[in-house]
Parts: structure tokens; C-alpha cells; sequence
């Protein structure tokens, strides 16, 4: 099904993101009996960050269906569900893990749809958070969306704010696909204020979050409220950066980018991921490919260097963008 | 060995053959450059499709195996869309998208053959688990071969239907190699039935030349699975009479071994044995359903070959579902 525009909300209520996202579960699980949510420490534990809280007393263990540590079954059990008639939301504890989990994720659930010839849907929601900032180190912390980009057949989320992670994973749920919904670990206890009751954001909707007229910021994922905060101080001096929350990596708003960079004539991307391969690669080039003769200067991308995410805290903060550096990279480019 | 009637013993008769028949013509027409790929024979594995199969409505689901046109034909597929996929036809169950390694008939509750070794067996754990969540009587059943008892995904989905008691029924065909690798070298264990100890589920090991054997062993699963007794796996033994694809220079196996355990596991002439002393059909009977399934044969061939060929322009219609 395809989400409708978000409507007006009737009232928001400030909430973290983590608690949008349970809302968003609760609200769909008591909508349609066919939702359930399956994965590790959900039940009496509330998840790894808290999205489940509460769920377990609400709708009993059926529904929120606790497993042993198994990756790969828990996908593929969620495949063969969601292929029968179900519409599992499989909670993936970290996205470093899909290692585990890749065969059932790209060629079952992304492929069976078009093997079959169209016969099958495969209407799952793949959760899991990545990210540094934690210092957990290289096997808790990468941000992994270009491995799922790449895939044909799956979608890709990644909300930056509470209410759209509350809109965009109902979304997710109620699509036909499999979608998968990467969450940063460090949003789960970013506030902010999110619409009460039933509230949808399109999949393949970019959000202009903040308009300026120099050079268009294109972000997702927590890296938006870096963003945010670089174009606050590069307004201080004198520069007005509009930013460009991506929200839906597959499929991509390349009206919304393009129109953006149409009118700044400058583009940044800018995100966690290493650069070398990442998702704005492809964003830089659709922008060179499709809007070439608007820009006064080349794509610029701002991404993690080229190394595992090491464990003492100035080692991890020094491998990832940080709002700084975003002020440097703007600066450059409209130099 | 409880009694098979006769209607039953025609029925199983009737689908091995009927495999036996679409494999031998498949290998033709890959032969006549007709088919693209590759294809993995289930000429020798008969017995076990039937033989689990019979058990099965339309409504209980399988998964199956990349050597899967003999779960498909059992589970009750059209072998003209079946001929037609493998001649890349926009009339084909999956549009030539798929090919022989990924027929599935969704309204026959197959969920696929799948060219991951292992790749079904957390497909249908998870079809169960609708069964379950839904509260229907439906069951799956995974059909899968020796080599995916060592995937990690055997284990994972195993010990999830096992403590959920889901209604499955893993079925394993030990067709005596993964691939080029024989079972001794894969296995520390004699008997493989024995690892579903290791999960809290009954094993069972079968002869799986002997269609009332599997039958037999099939049926008790199946109820038990239907009843919410939870799961139950079945190791079938059994032998592939062709190599691992068609065209594989079977370096791994002595000459005089193909030639004899193809005659001592073959399937469907043991049937035709114990029918006929049985009186429960005479040959001249036998042979009619064998003249008529090679008609049948002759007919969903013709009718796949006037098939027009899959058009590449529609391809991106089925990567994603509409809304």
C-alpha cells in the first residue's frame, strides 16, 4: 500500500525517538493482526534500545515473538512469514550483524518477488541501528546502507527525527516490500515533538529541513542534525545552507535533491558511512549526471575515512564528520 | 510396513513417473540447446516427493531445492508453465525471471525452489510460524539435501520450530553427496535422523527408495505437525542417477558405482514391482498411466514452446510490488 501525504496532525506529543518508534509499532499492531515483531531481547527487556517497552504486556509473546540469537533464522523465518501472509518486523539488534543474516536478506527476500515472476510479495520491515558514538568499536558501530542500496528489490530508510521515524515506519509496514529501517544509535534519545495517533510518511519523500539559498546539504540518519547545527553557524557567518534530509535512501527523491541544487548551484553530501563506495557517491554523480550545467562547482562529498571505527572515544570521533568539519566543507565549496 | 491401497499406489506410481518423465525430457531438451543454465536432475529421488507430497493439501506450503522439479510436479504444478519457464517464456511460472533453479507456484502453496543450499529451510520454518501466529491447521515442509544439513541455517530454523512447535516437517534427502562430497566426509555421524535429538524433535531415517516407506513416515509427521504437536525430521536415502547438474563429469564417483545403485535405487521400478505382486495393478495398467504421462508430456511441451518469449521490457514490473 501506498502511503498517503501526511495529514495534519491533529496534536504532537514530545517524544524520543525510540519511544516514536514503539508508537508506531503499537499503533500498527493493534491496527492489523497479521504485524508482529520478532527478534532478540524484545519481551520482558524492551529491545537493545528501548523500541519494544511495554509491547510484551500489550500484546503477549506471540506477537512479540523473542528469539535465541539466531540472525539468519530470524530473517528467514520472518521471509517465509511474511511470504505466507504475515507482516513481520524482524528487530535486528545491530546492523553489524546482517552479516549473519545477508543470504535470507538479499537473495530471499529481495529476489523472491522478481524469481517468481511477480507471484510473491515479501511485505517485511527489516529493523536494525548502526552507527559510531558509542564506543563500541568496529563490530557494533559501521553504518552499512550502501550494502543494502545495491540490492534491487529492497527499499531503505533512515529517519533523523522522532516524528519521521514514527511516519516512516509505518510506511515501512504497510508496504508491499521488504523495506530495511536503519536506526542511529545515537538518535534513540533525541527529543522532539511527534504527531499523536495514526501518522504516515511517504517512502521516497526527501524533507527540506532547512531552506537556504548558497548550497544545498544533502544528509540522512543523525548526520541531518549535524547538519543542522553547521548551517546554524555557517548562517552566523554569512552563508545559507539549505539542507536536504534524504530520509528514504531506496527509492530516492531526485526531484527534491535536484531542485534544491537547481537553486544553490552548490551541493555537499555528507555522511557516516566511508566514503570510498558509500551512498553518496551515487548521489554526487546522479546530481553530475542530471544537473551538471546548474552547478557553479563540483559535487562534494564529506564521509568516515577508510578505517574499522576504533574503540577510544577521540580515535571514533576523529574517523567521522563532525560539525566542524561540515562548516569547513561548506565553506570551501561556496569559496 | 502398513498396507497401501490401491488408489494410492497408482496415485504415488502416477507422480514418480510423471517426474521421472519431465527429467528425462528436460535433459533432451538441454541437450538440443534449449534451455539455458543449468539443470539438476531428480531422476532416482522420486519416491520422496510422492511419497510426502501425497500428504499435502493445497493450502500446506513447501519449500524445496535447486534439484526441485520433482517437489513442484508432487506438490501439483502445471508441467506446461514448468516447461515454459525452462524455456525462458513469458507463459513460464516465473516469466523466464526464474529458470529451473527457482520455480515456485504460490497457488499450489510451493514456496520455491532456491539455489542456496539451505536457503528454504528458514522460509518454510517461517511459513509454519503463520500457521501457528494464524491458527490454522496448515503445515510446511522443507525438502532439502544432505549438504544443507550442515548450513547453519538447518540449525538456526530447527531449534526455532522445536521450541516454538511449529508445524514443519524438514525433509532431507540424502542423496549421498553435496555436490562432489560424499556423505562420509561430511558427516561424523552415522546417522543423520540422530541430530534431531540434538533439538527435541523426533528423527526418523527412511529407506527413500521405498515410496510406501516415505509414505508411511510422512504421514505420521504431517499429522503430528497438522494435530500442534510441533515439528518432526525426516532423513530419506536415497541416490541422484544423474550427477550434481546435467553435464557433471561425475570425477568423484566410480563408473561401476553409478551403474549399480542406479539399478538398486531406482524408485519407480521397485514400485511397478511391488504393485504388480501386490495385484494391486497389472503392467498392461502401468503401462497405459506411463503412455499417458509421456502424452501429457508431448502435449505441455508444444504448448510451452508456442509460448512467446519473456519480454525484457516488463523485467522492472516485478522488483518491487505495486501498492
Amino acid at each position: 500500500m501506498q502511503a498517503t501525504e501526511a495529514r495534519a496532525p491533529v496534536a504532537t506529543r514530545e517524544m524520543f525517538y525510540n519511544e516514536a518508534l514503539g508508537d508506531a509499532l503499537r499503533l500498527e499492531m493493534e491496527r492489523d493482526p497479521r504485524v508482529i515483531v520478532i527478534g532478540e531481547d524484545i519481551a520482558e527487556h524492551g529491545g537493545a534500545f528501548q523500541v519494544t517497552a511495554g509491547l510484551l504486556d500489550k500484546f503477549g509473546p506471540t506477537r512479540i515473538r523473542q528469539t535465541p540469537i539466531s540472525e539468519i533464522g530470524i530473517v528467514g523465518a520472518a521471509v517465509g512469514a511474511a511470504l505466507t501472509g504475515l507482516r513481520p518486523v524482524v528487530e535486528l539488534m545491530y546492523v553489524d550483524f546482517a552479516g549473519l543474516a545477508m543470504d535470507q536478506i538479499v537473495n530471499q527476500a529481495a529476489q523472491n518477488r522478481f524469481m517468481f515472476g511477480g507471484q510473491a510479495r515479501v511485505p517485511m520491515v527489516l529493523r536494525t541501528q548502526g552507527g559510531s558514538g558509542r564506543g563500541n568499536a568496529a563490530q557494533h558501530s559501521k553504518s552499512l546502507e550502501a550494502w543494502f542500496a545495491h540490492i534491487a528489490g529492497l527499499k531503505l530508510v533512515m529517519p533523523s527525527t522522532p516524528a519521521d521515524a514514527k511516519g516512516l515506519l509505518t510506511a515501512a509496514i504497510r508496504d508491499e516490500n521488504p523495506v530495511i529501517f536503519l536506526e542511529h544509535k545515537l538518535l534513540y534519545r533525541t527529543k522532539g515533538q511527534v504527531p499523536e495517533g495514526e501518522h504516515l510518511v511517504p517512502l521516497g519523500k526527501a524533507d527540506v529541513k532547512r531552506a537556504g539559498t548558497d548550497l544545498t546539504i544533502v544528509t540522512w540518519s543523525r548526520d541531518l542534525l549535524f547538519s543542522l547545527e553547521a548551517a546554524a553557524k555557517l548562517a552566523d557567518d554569512g552563508v545559507a545552507a539549505e539542507v536536504v534530509d534524504v530520509r528514504t535512501l531506496v527509492p530516492l527523491d531526485r526531484e527534491t535533491i535536484l531542485g534544491s541544487v537547481r537553486k544553490t548551484h552548490r551541493l555537499l553530501v555528507v555522511h557516516e558511512a566511508i566514503k570510498r563506495g558509500g551512498y553518496g557517491a551515487e548521489i554526487a554523480a546522479m546530481v553530475a549526471e542530471e544537473a551538471f550545467d546548474d552547478l557553479d562547482a563540483p559535487p562534494k562529498r564529506l564521509a568516515g575515512l577508510e578505517t574499522p571505527i576504533p574503540y577510544a572515544q577521540h580515535l571514533e570521533l576523529s574517523v567521522v564528520p563532525q560539525v566542524d568539519d561540515i562548516v569547513r566543507a561548506a565553506k570551501e565549496l561556496v569559496a | 510396513m502398513t498396507a497401501i491401497d490401491r488408489e494410492t499406489a497408482i496415485e504415488l506410481y502416477r507422480v514418480m513417473r510423471t517426474i521421472r518423465a519431465f527429467e528425462e525430457r528436460a535433459v533432451q531438451l538441454f541437450g538440443e540447446n534449449k534451455i539455458w543454465g543449468t539443470i539438476h536432475s531428480y531422476a532416482g529421488e522420486e519416491a520422496i516427493a510422492a511419497g510426502v507430497c501425497a500428504h499435502l493439501r493445497d493450502d500446506d506450503w513447501i519449500t524445496s531445492t535447486h534439484r526441485g522439479h520433482g517437489h513442484c510436479i508432487a506438490k501439483g504444478a502445471d508441467l506446461g508453465k514448468m516447461f515454459a519457464e525452462l524455456l525462458g517464456r513469458e507463459t513460464g511460472y516465473c516469466r523466464g525471471r526464474g529458470g529451473s533453479m527457482h520455480i515456485a507456484d504460490t497457488s499450489k502453496g510451493n514456496l520455491g525452489a532456491n539455489g542456496i543450499v539451505g536457503g528454504g529451510i528458514p522460509i518454510a520454518t517461517g511459513a509454519a510460524l503463520t500457521a501457528k501466529q494464524l491458527g490454522t491447521d496448515q503445515v510446511a515442509v522443507s525438502f532439502f539435501g544432505d549438504g544443507a544439513v550442515n548450513q547453519g541455517t538447518f540449525h538456526e530454523s530447527l531449534n526455532l520450530a522445536a521450541i516454538w512447535k511449529l508445524p514443519a516437517v524438514y525433509v532431507c534427502e540424502n542423496n549421498q553427496y553435496a555436490e562432489s562430497l560424499p556423505v562420509k566426509r561430511a558427516f561424523a555421524v552415522e546417522d543423520i535422523a540422530k541430530r534431531a535429538e540434538g533439538y527435541g524433535m523426533p528423527g526418523v531415517h527412511v529407506d527413500g527408495r521405498d515410496v510406501r516407506a516415505v509414505h508411511a513416515a510422512a504421514g505420521e509427521a504431517v499429522a503430528r505437525a497438522r494435530a500442534g504437536k510441533g515439528p518432526t525430521f525426516i532423513v530419506a536415502d536415497s541416490y541422484r542417477h544423474e550427477g550434481h547438474y546435467y553435464g557433471d563429469p561425475r570425477k568423484y564417483q566410480a563408473k561401476d558405482e553409478i551403474e549399480g545403485w542406479r539399478k538398486q535405487f531406482d524408485p519407480i521400478a521397485d514400485a511397478r514391482a511391488w504393485i504388480t505382486a501386490e495385484k494391486l495393478a497389472s503392467a498392461a495398467d502401468l503401462d497405459a498411466i506411463d503412455r499417458e504421462i509421456a502424452a501429457e508430456i508431448d502435449r505441455s511441451v508444444s504448448w510451452a514452446d508456442q509460448g512467446p518469449l519473456a519480454s525484457p521490457i516488463k523485467l522492472p514490473e516485478d522488483v518491487y510490488a505495486g501498492d
